[in-house]
């Protein structure tokens, strides 16, 4: 089938859809004025029973928190499998070559400057958007990309992350692994210490203070963990491990 | 007009779609694929919007005020970071594919070739 002959098939189908999408949406509420129940009892529920004052945080770790275990899941598989998928693209030949090719030209002092200045409070601030987010907007999957972010930074300032006794990209391998188990150990946890999986098991505590809300700071934590790792992961995979400085140390 | 908010949706999903199936570039594809999937996050969180509009946090807000749904915001925002990750792979697999066959052109990759 030529070109032409199937952009105009695409276009026609797309019509179509799109008639039948836009006679289904004149028939939705009104915008603005849903009719669902569940959208109104959610916020209730998760201030009443959980004490969390996010209710977004409360109904992704708690109400729903079945769905948010798939997508975390998902996540690590994608991860995983974005890490095989680049790391088969390179058969025998990293040692000879990433001397060569780690060293990137050195940056501009304002990006140094920057990156040595804002690394610390990027951190700080993923951490903070991480466990507050059961209080305030935020949470394990937002926090975990500013993580991740902080790392790039260190990159792109022209600086490498070395650790002492252990490869850096062992380290965030476990760390997404850790992540991901913990956040299944906790929903088995429901079914262990309570009526069923993914149940909030631990003690609630008065809304507004940091440890309330039961598992759902912990699981924030552990997303954090999770994602920060898995998009640290891809980010290595992606610029050829050029983030960290892992050449074999004897000590 | 009180459906504007799906018809983008709509739109955004048939220009995404409109994108994938006439692409010539694979990158261009994973990034026309991504339009498609911020189309649902388009709908959903238009689904779930309640005037006034408050964020659905009480730290600042007396309990029993009336807030948008947190339901679909919930699905949302685990969509997006999913999202990213899947891209990650499709943009791993073209890169595959460039080393593979020597061309990222969708056209030209039609046969299975061992």
């Amino acid at each position: 089938m030529s070109t032409g002959a199937r952009r105009a098939l695409v276009v026609a189908g797309l019509a179509g859809l799109g008639l039948l999408a836009v006679w289904a949406v004149t028939g939705l509420p009104d915008f603005g004025h849903p009719i669902g129940r569940y959208g109104v009892l959610a916020p209730q529920v998760a201030l009443a029973k959980r004490h969390v004052t996010d209710a977004v945080g409360g109904v992704t770790f708690d109400l729903r928190g079945l769905d948010t275990l798939g997508e975390e899941l998902i996540l690590f598989c994608a991860a995983v499998g974005a890490t095989v998928l680049l790391r088969a693209e390179r058969p025998g030949e990293e040692e000879a070559t990433e001397e060569s090719q780690r060293v990137p030209p050195r940056p501009a002092g304002a990006l140094r400057a920057l990156g040595a200045g804002l690394g610390g409070p990027l951190l700080v601030l993923g951490a903070y958007v991480v466990v507050h987010g059961h209080l305030t907007p935020g949470g394990g999957f937002q926090g975990g990309v500013i993580l991740a972010a902080a790392v790039l930074l260190v990159y792109a300032a022209g600086q490498l992350i070395g650790l002492e006794h252990v490869r850096a990209t062992t380290l965030v391998e476990l760390a997404e692994a850790i992540g991901a188990a913990a956040f299944v150990i906790v929903a088995v946890g429901g079914l262990v210490f309570a009526t069923a999986a993914m149940a909030n098991f631990l003690p609630f505590g008065t809304s507004g203070s940091l440890l309330s809300g039961g598992t759902i700071p912990v699981l924030n934590i552990a997303v954090g963990v999770e994602v920060a790792a898995g998009i640290t992961l891809i980010l290595t995979e992606l610029l050829g491990r050029a983030l960290f400085d892992d050449r074999e140390e004897d000590s | 007009m009180s459906v504007l908010p799906y018809l983008v949706a709509v739109w955004l999903l048939a220009v995404g779609l409109y994108g994938v199936a006439t692409s010539r570039h694979l990158v261009h594809l994973v990034i026309c694929l991504s339009v498609a999937q911020a189309s649902t996050y388009v709908l959903l969180l238009g689904v779930g919007y309640r005037f006034p509009g408050r964020a659905p946090v009480f730290a600042d807000l007396p309990p029993g005020t009336s807030v948008v749904d947190p339901v679909v915001q919930a699905l949302t925002l685990t969509d997006v970071v999913v999202e990213a990750t899947v891209t990650a792979v499709l943009l791993a697999l073209t890169m595959r594919v460039q080393r593979r066959f020597g061309t990222v052109d969708p056209d030209q990759l039609g046969a299975l070739r061992g």
